[in-house]
């Protein structure tokens, strides 16, 4: 079997692509499954049906709006439920410095890329072997779950608390399992190994003295340490 | 502010995040610190993603179910399980725990 290297990326066999394809079906069945508990959730919070269905369809991005009708649901004010969402969503922004580079989105079509920036699109798609798997990654599971996750959005508002909790079924469980395999191909490399390790214990350490979002923004100075250090190395390298 | 307004502005404000982050110039991210910074960051987020999701609920540090799944999930990578594999486990095994206890 020839060796592949990014730069023949046509030569992607198709049982790799498959792979991807059938990688993202999964993880968007788990999603989507969540996203009935969402659906019932947001009703169960207030909102009408069709405003649960708004922010699955126009804010699209879960965390941010499990945490939008936990707040409206809790009697919260509304700006705290917006502020809290906003917050959540701040790692998407993240994401998008890593996925510039491998999606290449321009013109109209960054438009576009950028409503399926999530956490589980971003997943897909780094460490990839090839740019190619890393694109069809990323929009396989962007299209596959932007529909199970908005279809699953409207059951959950329709038929409400009659489907259950889908933790019954441990769905809740699937996005962390799913995270971890994909991370593990990344992990081969020191450096990403001990970024990982350092904002785990960072992020786990902060859940109780910060608000709910901020641990794991912050468990991305872990990044921002080990980039910038390597970056003083380098400088004192040339300078010598 | 009426809960439309609330919803809406979420919304944007949720897209205009993502957007943002594909906004970034590209002298900026090739400058070697921002390459380097930029290609750990979804480790880092999602490695932190996956302890917060697993062992906490809003602000509390808790151990239920989901710990049993993130352990099989742990041990089916390691034996280098096919991802759904590792996915179908890790919901099996949090499912199974909590209908045990």
């Amino acid at each position: 079997m020839p060796r592949m290297t990014d730069l023949d990326t046509q030569t992607v066999p198709t049982d790799a692509r498959r792979a991807v394809i059938r990688d993202a079906a999964a993880i968007g069945v788990a999603t989507g499954a969540y996203g009935v508990s969402y659906g019932a959730i947001g009703i169960a919070a207030g909102l009408s049906v069709a405003q649960t269905c708004a922010l699955s369809l126009l804010a699209f991005t879960g965390a941010s709006q499990f945490a939008f009708v936990g707040v409206v649901g809790g009697g919260g004010a509304l700006v705290s439920a917006v502020a809290t969402a906003l917050l959540l969503g701040t790692r998407n922004a993240f994401y998008g410095l890593r996925l510039t580079s491998l999606l290449d989105p321009r013109g109209l079509r960054r438009l576009l890329t950028a409503h399926v920036v999530i956490d589980e699109t971003t997943a897909m798609a780094v460490g990839r072997r090839t740019p190619e798997l890393a694109r069809l990654g990323f929009w396989a599971t962007a299209i596959i779950l932007f529909s199970l996750w908005n279809l699953g959005t409207l059951i959950g508002a329709l038929a409400g608390s009659a489907l259950g909790d889908p933790r019954v079924y441990g769905f809740d469980a699937a996005a962390p399992a799913a995270f971890l395999a994909l991370l593990r191909p990344q992990l081969a490399s020191r450096r990403a190994g001990a970024v990982a390790i350092a904002a785990a214990l960072i992020a786990i350490a902060l859940v109780p003295l910060v608000p709910v979002g901020v641990p794991v923004l912050l468990a991305g100075a872990a990044a921002v340490v080990a980039g910038l250090w390597r970056a003083t190395n380098a400088t004192v390298e040339e300078n010598r | 502010m009426t809960l439309w307004t609330a919803v809406l502005l979420a919304a944007a404000g949720c897209y205009l995040l993502k957007l943002a982050g594909l906004s970034v110039p590209q002298q900026v991210l090739e400058r070697p610190a921002v390459r380097r910074t930029a290609a750990l960051l979804p480790v880092a987020l999602l490695a932190a993603l996956v302890v917060v999701q697993t062992f906490s609920s809003g602000q509390r540090l808790v151990l239920d179910a989901r710990a049993v799944g993130l352990g099989v999930a742990l041990a089916a990578v390691l034996l280098r399980a096919p991802f759904i594999v590792v996915v179908a486990a890790a919901t099996v095994a949090t499912a199974l725990t909590r209908l045990i206890l």
